[in-house]
This record gives C-alpha cells, structure tokens and sequence, in this order.
C-alpha cells in the first residue's frame, strides 16, 4: 500500500490491532505462563502475571508421570510418517495429472476432494471393526495408515495447483537443448517443484498432529498422541492447571512455530487453491 | 504433447491415489449401509438379522436425535456467525498500515495451530472453571456472581471456544483475499469523496464475496463433524444439552456398541454433510476452469 497515512491514523490502527491481537493470543500466552508456576501459584486469587518465581518441575513431573516424551514421538510418527506415505503416493498422481491432463483429470480432481467431504463419523463403526478384527486398534502403523487416506485429497490438490504452476515451455527448451527426459525432471522440473512439495509437507504435518477424531477413537494407552494423551487430563484430581499447562504448551509449541512459517500455505492449501 | 506412451504412463502414475481412495471411500461406506440395516450390536453375540428400516426409525425418532441435530445446526451457524464477521473486521483491520503487523499477524493466527484438545482443556479449566478460572476471577472483581459455564449454557460456550479456534482461520483467507484488492480502485474512490463504510461496503465487502463463501462452505464441512472439543468438555450433557450428531453417532457406535443403530446415525450424518458439499464442489469446480 503506498498510500500515504498520517502517522495519528497509523497508531490508532495499531493500537486497536495490538489490543485485539493480544486479547486473541492471550489463552495461549497464559498457558505458557502457567506452565512455569507451581501449581499453587496457578490458582492463586488474584491471578499473577509475570512475577513469580519460575519453575521447570512441572515439565520434569509431566515428563516422569506419564513417558510424555514417548507420546511426543508417537504424535512426531504419526504427523511425519502419515506424511511422508501421502507425499509418496500423491507426488506421481499431481505430477500427472498437472503435466499430462486428459479429459478426466478435472473429474478424478472434484472425485477426490469428495472423498474428503464424507464425515468420518460415517465410517466409524466399520474402520473401528476392521481395526479390532485386523489387531490395529492402539498401534501407531493403524493411525498412520488412516491419517494418510484422510490427507490424500489434500495432499493431491495442494501438490497440483503447485505443479500447474510450473511453466511447461521450459520443458520444450530444455528438450530442444538435447536433455534426455531424466535430465529434464531432474534439472528443470525437480528444483521448481521442491518448494510446493515442502510447503505440502509442513502443512499436512500440522493437520496430522492436530487430528483428534481418529486419534481419540482408536488408540488407547500405547499408541496415543499428544491429542489423545492430553485428552486424558480431562479428568483430573486434585491440583493439575500447571502440569496441564506443561504438557500443553509443549504439545502446542513445535506446531506453532511451524504454523507461523506456512500461513501462506495454509490458505491455498485449506482451500483447495480456490483462494490465494 | 501428450502421446499415446505419456498417457498410459500418467494412467499408471494417478492409479495409486484412485484406487486407495476408492478402497477407503467404497469398503467403509458399503459396510455402513449394511450395518445400518441389521440389528448387530456388540453386546450381544449371535446373529445379525436384516431388519430392513429398523434402524433408522429408531435412531430418527430418539429424542436425542433431534436433540443432536438442532445444536449441530446451531453449533455451525453460531461459529459461522463470529469467524465470519469477526474475520471480516479483523481482515480489514490487518490490511490497513500499521506498525508490527508481523507480529499482528502471528498472534491472531495462532489460536488455529493449536490441536483442539489442548484448546478445549485450557478454556474448561482455566478460563471457564467457577471456582478457579479466570472469568471466575473477572466476575468477582466485577461483583458478579460466579457463571459456570459449561453447566450453564453448554453448547454456547463450546460455540466459544470452537470460534476462537475458527476465528484465525477466516481472518487469515479473507486478510488474503483482501490484500488482492486493486488499490487504485480504493484511491479513486477516495478521491471521489468516498466515506471509509461506502468504500467498504460498495468495494471492499463485494470483493471477498467469493473468499466469504469459501470460508462459510470449508468451515462447515469441518464444523459438522466437531468432536474432540465436546468430547473433553462437556462429553455431551448436561444431559443431551451440547450433543451434536457426531458424538451422538459416536455415543451408540463406541460407547453402546450398537453398530446398526450407529451405522444409521452415520448414513444421516453422511447425507447432511452431501447437501453442503455439493454447494462447495461447484465452488471449486468453476475455479478450476479458470
């Protein structure tokens, strides 16, 4: 925008911005915060912000109580390797159907974004029974394999509007200038087509690490994710905010962070290219 | 460019993703059609007798069931509401200048990275809580008595949380959407002595109309199937008071191990959310002949 504002009219958009900001951010910079109380400071009346004496023990408890970091590599597991396998499956399907569009690629294109339309709740019960009867139930191959099925759509189309994007005249001149067809995905097409392919990556991480209809559904103790083992401090005893709050905040913390570098993404991404 | 040769090998390229969606769309579906229609649960070991209807009239007359679909109608269009006109606002708020709108922008943003368990805990016990949550805290100090929230007004504040968690995402398409619009046309108007509302009204708003109505159809696709955030809540109640067709699908499958009654469920839900998707398919269709 270059047009000019008066510099009055800038701080009141800041200040209106940096109040709301704030007030949106604030649940999760308490969490934060109480994470490093004890848990009688936690519930001390009145609240206190910043002054307190800061503590790690919380962390140090979640962590010997309950194996967090074990859920923690269950969670990275899950998100990564349901990821990778999507990725695997998808790359060749995008790349076709961006490169060499037949007259059905539109249909197979809208085919697979329904798919992602059907509520998961209308295949529960089958999967849930299939997962009994197949001993998949509470293992992380079981998770993994649902999560991958669930994020193809996403994956395919994300990776398509990516791969449309490549200019194919540049084929036709790396051919005229003798390049064999390895060379040709290899030189020209591979270095234009990574950054789609790791911003598909990271966004789909993030949908997978944040999933709680299937995690909380069909894994017990031993393959739960941080979704599912933070669940489980749904019911508490005794004092726990604190605790809670370790545990969250480093649940939430990895994610975050990623989140913050893939906003662009995020967009094209969720909206299957319709808005960028 | 497409030779008879290239063709094939994008048939053999696109295969993998066709046939283990297909598997993964027919298998679970055709089986929840079956189910729906014997009387099959899993507390009670022996035959599965068709019963053709059965299923769906019991599961269409549970009081529960109307139950389940009023606060899922509500559940979306409450959150619709606030992430649409909050996301509008914000958006036009974020697009004007300002200092640190980085960071702006990360904290506004942030709310939808957070995994909805985690979210849904953190308001229930340390906002929501009546003895020890901060809005406890804020009401006493206000002189107000202590509101427990999630007994009193279930489903309103369950529609809170998930629109925090929502919020983010319709700011952050319609800020993009937003940041699209062809600043000329904002400058002539203003130099035609627009008001900043006209400019809004008559520029801005027509402009994110389609970005609005991308918003509305993904969210409600993703709406309609909210779970985790009852789940740890509320678990549904007071009583039936904040189920929605999800948990309540869920409640008869895992819970009551009725799988013909839960499959019937499913069958519902799957035809409720087909009326929304077919509206957000034409959506995306028309953009990709564009």
């Amino acid at each position: 925008m270059a047009r000019a504002v008066s510099n009055s009219v800038k701080a009141r958009n800041t200040a209106i911005a940096w109040i709301i900001a704030i007030l949106i951010f604030f649940p999760i910079l308490w969490t934060i915060l109480t994470s490093f109380k004890t848990e009688g400071t936690a519930i001390a009346d009145p609240p206190v912000f910043l002054f307190f004496d800061w503590t790690l023990e919380n962390y140090a408890t979640v962590q010997d109580r309950s194996d967090y970091f074990g859920h923690f590599m269950n969670s990275v597991i899950i998100s990564v390797g349901s990821t990778v396998i999507g990725l695997a499956i998808a790359i060749p399907a995008a790349w076709a159907m961006a490169f060499v569009p037949g007259r059905q690629t539109k249909n197979v294109l809208m085919w697979m974004l329904s798919t992602k339309m059907l509520p998961p709740v209308g295949v529960l019960v089958p999967i849930y029974l299939i997962f009994r009867d197949w001993g998949l139930l509470d293992t992380r191959i079981g998770l993994v394999i649902v999560l991958t099925l669930i994020n193809l759509p996403i994956i395919v189309w994300m990776l398509y509007t990516y791969f449309r994007e490549i200019p194919t005249d540049i084929l036709e001149a790396a051919r005229m200038d003798g390049a064999t067809l390895r060379s040709e995905v290899v030189h020209v097409l591979l270095p234009m087509a990574v950054p789609g392919i790791a911003s598909t990556l990271l966004l789909n991480i993030i949908l997978a690490w944040n999933e709680a209809f299937w995690t909380l559904n069909l894994v017990a103790a031993n393959a739960a994710p941080l979704t599912a083992f933070i669940a489980s401090y749904s019911s508490p005893e005794g004092l726990f905010y604190a605790k809670l709050s370790a545990a969250s905040t480093m649940a939430i913390a990895p994610i975050l962070i990623m989140g913050w570098f893939s906003q662009k993404q995020l967009v094209r991404g969720l909206t299957f290219g319709a808005v960028k | 460019m497409a030779t008879q040769h290239s063709r094939a090998a994008a048939r053999f390229m696109i295969a993998p993703s066709v046939v283990l969606l297909l598997a993964w769309m027919l298998i679970p579906l055709g089986m929840t059609i079956w189910f729906s229609l014997l009387r099959y649960n899993l507390l009670m070991p022996g035959e599965n007798p068709f019963v053709g209807f059965e299923n769906y009239s019991y599961f269409l007359s549970d009081p529960a069931f109307q139950t389940a679909v009023i606060n899922t109608l509500l559940l979306v269009g409450g959150v619709l509401l606030i992430t649409v006109c909050g996301g509008i606002g914000l958006a036009v708020l974020l697009d004007q200048p300002m200092w640190g709108t980085g960071i702006v922008r990360i904290m506004v943003i942030s709310p939808f990275f957070v995994m909805p368990t985690v979210s849904a805990l953190v308001w229930k016990n340390m906002f929501m809580n009546p003895v020890n949550g901060l809005f406890a805290y804020v009401a006493d100090v206000l002189g107000l008595p202590a509101y427990d929230f999630l007994t009193a007004a279930p489903l309103a504040s369950i529609i809170g949380i998930v629109s925090w968690q929502w919020l983010p995402f319709a700011t952050l398409i319609l800020l993009t959407a937003m940041q699209s619009l062809d600043s000329e046309q904002l400058e002539a108007a203003e130099m035609d002595g627009a008001s900043s509302w006209s400019r809004f009204y008559y520029i801005k708003l027509p402009h994110l109309a389609r970005a609005i109505t991308v918003v509305i159809l993904i969210q409600t696709i993703f709406l309609l199937s909210i779970f985790a955030e009852i789940y740890v809540t509320t678990a549904g109640g007071p009583g039936n008071a904040s189920i929605n067709l999800t948990y309540l699908v869920f409640q008869e499958s895992l819970q009551r191990y009725d799988v013909g009654t839960a499959s019937a469920g499913g069958v519902v839900a799957i035809i409720l959310a087909n009326i929304v998707a077919i509206f957000l398919m034409r959506m995306i269709g028309k953009n990709l002949d564009a």
